[in-house]
């Protein structure tokens, strides 16, 4: 296959031409990420913060103010009194409380002999808001045993790396602009290969002299250069709007955008080698890459927790090399273990897509 | 009239039934998506690895380290004996934390003098980094309980008991998987209706079906049923699944959960039916749907909750009718709920659904001039 530079030169400005004449790839680049980064940006948080608890306290001691007073200064309660603990459950079953803290009446004397108890319901519907708030509860009566004279023996000093304020939106960010750019990419071409299928014009244009090489290749750059665009807004909104750190190096981060940009494509030339609509090669790109890329590719649910079978499963799904490269890129830096590793298989993945296209479009030419 | 309706309808349901293609993109990918989505949407710790640096080989570290092989939520990879290795471990994720025990800290131990036991743990994602932690101050409470009691030096002041309601192990599952018999009602019957009018203006039959003396009503009414009837059946599907497969109790009434389905399945058909109003193809139908479900999804508790949200985006999420679905299906599963407990929930989906029918069969009327 010989390909000549004349040729794909003229395809690419083809290409840019039909860009500007109808605006709908340049919404799928630019609009649809904005979009996307707004809603799953705002949208999407784990962090728990002024938890509405109800506080029974039948004890007015000095103690039990202590304790209280630990959970009136913490940003992640909102503590409410209760004069009982039957308006306090009912409380909870109505939601209007999300946990009970309950201290009995003779809880001065028991402390006094170490001997207290101190007991707590979550409302453990949202299991990970639960477990949050239990971490909370118990981080609040370390402090309290710690202000305790002369008690507790050992001391839990925990470091937190990379994310010392422990902002959930710090990690689901780069995440999720490695979930729309998957989106993104396959679209971009998924749509416009499908639309030359829909409208005629990929048969006029393989009547010409020109190759298949040269118009996958006069497809691929006009596309990556709008996709990387759309990538370059999505990381200034993340970093410029959303104050995510970025840690890591810009050239370094640039690279793998690149290789990552190249694979989404070549996902989305693929779809279309079979979808010859853009009605069908829109509602693959959506059920193939992206639901995976969203639920698969560790950028919420983390992949170790899943089972084994589903782990193996990630493995195929270019977006989870992508989150780990970025996720580390933005708050850890420059690990190189990771990013080469990552980009090697996601540029494996990539270059198989783009292997299947060139195989299922020779066929076609016959 | 009625016979109207009931012809117009069957007619929908061949429509949507006929090609074999169209049954099996109905009923495969969802379950496909239930029971990948099942397993794979978990908040909780699994075989988290973990790297350890004693410096005090005491008996005392030895017991409290030997605690976290003991627990499932663990898995240690690694024992390092400089304070250099850390770095290396933790960057390249092979441990997500590194549990370090100081010299003297068993002796600073018995004397009751203040013993660190640093942790020292991976924060890219803060999630998974705080219910680490609080395993490990939960392994760390029980222990340093024990060595009290053991040594007989006063114990904590007070130990704390946290207990939890509805779902005692706090698995993650019990909470997501009720919500995916909502995502999935919600992508089956928007993708039935909003392509339904615009696959009709493509063949150019809608035209025909205005010009016959039908009225924008009974039009609407048949084209509601299907999608009320495939709705409820992928739902009854997804409910089953979630019991039996899943293993997530069925605590509250059935009635009271089939109630939330059908008003939260008209006020879908009628956004359904909205989207398919105004576009001309069944592209943009796609596209509407498309617009619509993300923000849908993302901005109803599904996944990750509605009080984290912004102010602002969290009185957006009013207009949601998916996020009042996954109250009714949360509170009918696991706590129990009765219709009584939910009768907020149930007005607000009947608003939008009584609006958004109201607005769709406007559009179609006015299609008609």
């Amino acid at each position: 296959m010989s390909f000549s530079l004349r040729r794909i030169r003229s395809l690419v400005r083809k290409e840019f031409m039909q860009i500007i004449r109808d605006p709908s790839s340049i919404a799928i680049a630019i609009v649809q990420p904005m979009f996307l980064l707004f809603i799953f940006g705002y949208g999407i948080s784990l962090d728990a913060s002024h938890v509405p608890v109800a506080c029974v306290t039948e004890s007015n001691g000095l103690e039990a103010r202590e304790f209280l007073r630990g959970l009136y200064q913490s940003q992640y309660f909102d503590p409410r009194t209760y004069g009982s603990m039957a308006e306090a459950e009912q409380a909870m079953i109505h939601g209007d409380v999300m946990a009970i803290l309950w201290l009995k009446s003779d809880f001065e004397r028991q402390v006094a002999t170490h001997n207290g108890r101190i007991e707590a319901i979550v409302n453990g519907v949202d299991a990970n808001t639960a477990r949050l708030v239990q971490g909370y509860l118990i981080g609040n009566w370390w402090q309290w045993l710690a202000r305790h004279a002369g008690a507790v023996g050992l001391k839990l000093e925990p470091r937190i790396w990379f994310n010392a304020e422990v902002r959930s939106r710090n990690y689901l960010l780069p995440g999720i602009i490695a979930v729309i750019m998957t989106l993104t990419g396959t679209l971009l071409t998924a749509m416009v290969v499908a639309r030359e299928w829909e409208r005629g014009t990929m048969e006029a244009l393989l009547s010409t002299p020109v190759t298949i090489g040269e118009v996958i290749i006069g497809k691929v750059i006009p596309y990556f250069i709008l996709g990387m665009a759309g990538m370059g807004l999505s990381v200034m909104t993340a970093r410029w709007l959303f104050q995510v750190p970025l840690v890591g190096s810009h050239w370094l981060l640039l690279v793998v955008s690149c290789v990552y940009m190249l694979a989404a494509l070549g996902m989305g030339l693929f779809i279309s080698s079979f979808a010859r609509n853009q009605f069908i090669a829109g509602q693959l790109a959506i059920i193939t890459t992206y639901l995976p890329a969203f639920m698969l590719s560790g950028f919420i649910f983390d992949i170790h927790s899943m089972p084994t079978v589903i782990q193996w499963l990630t493995h195929i799904i270019p977006a989870r090399y992508f989150v780990t490269i970025l996720q580390t890129l933005f708050l850890a830096g420059d690990v190189y273990g990771i990013v080469v590793k990552n980009a090697i298989f996601m540029s494996l993945l990539g270059a198989f897509f783009m292997l299947l296209v060139a195989r299922n479009s020779r066929k076609r030419l016959d | 009239m009625l016979t109207h309706i009931i012809a117009l309808i069957i007619k929908e349901f061949l429509a949507i039934l006929r090609d074999r293609k169209a049954r099996i993109t109905l009923i495969g990918p969802p379950i496909a998506q239930l029971i990948i989505f099942g397993y794979a949407a978990t908040f909780d710790l699994k075989d988290v690895p973990y790297a350890v640096y004693d410096e005090d080989h005491s008996l005392a570290s030895r017991e409290l380290l030997a605690r976290f092989e003991g627990a499932k939520a663990f898995r240690r990879v690694a024992v390092i004996q400089r304070e250099d290795a850390v770095r290396g471990l933790i960057d390249t994720q092979q441990a997500l934390l590194v549990l370090h025990v100081p010299q003297q800290f068993q002796s600073r131990l018995v004397t009751a003098k203040s013993a660190p036991f640093q942790v020292i743990i991976d924060g890219r994602n803060s999630n998974t980094a705080m219910l680490a932690l609080n395993y490990v101050n939960e392994i760390t409470a029980g222990f340093s309980a024990d060595m009290a009691r053991r040594s007989g030096i006063a114990g904590p002041a007070a130990e704390l008991v946290v207990r939890s309601w509805y779902n005692p192990n706090l698995e993650s599952r019990w909470f997501i998987v009720p919500g995916i018999v909502g995502l999935l009602t919600m992508v089956v019957t928007l993708m039935v209706t909003a392509l339904s009018i615009a696959r009709e203006r493509e063949a150019g039959t809608f035209d025909q079906l205005l010009v016959t003396p039908m009225n924008p009503f009974e039009i609407l009414v048949g084209k509601t049923v299907p999608g009320l009837v495939i709705g409820l059946f992928e739902g009854s599907i997804i409910v089953l699944l979630t019991v039996f497969w899943f293993d997530v109790p069925l605590r509250g009434s059935v009635f009271a959960l089939y109630v939330g389905l059908l008003l939260f399945s008209l006020s879908v058909i009628g956004v359904g039916l909205m989207i398919s109003a105004i576009s001309a193809t069944q592209q943009q139908g796609l596209l509407g749907a498309f617009l619509f479900m993300v923000p849908a999804v993302t901005l109803s508790g599904f996944a990750t909750p509605i009080a984290n949200m912004p102010e602002i985006i969290q009185i957006f999420t009013l207009l949601n009718p998916f996020r009042y679905f996954l109250v009714v299906v949360r509170k009918v599963f696991l706590e129990g709920a009765g219709v009584e407990l939910l009768t907020s929930q149930y007005m607000c989906m009947a608003a939008i659904g009584v609006v958004t029918l109201f607005a769709a069969a406007m559009m179609f009327r006015r299609r008609m001039y």
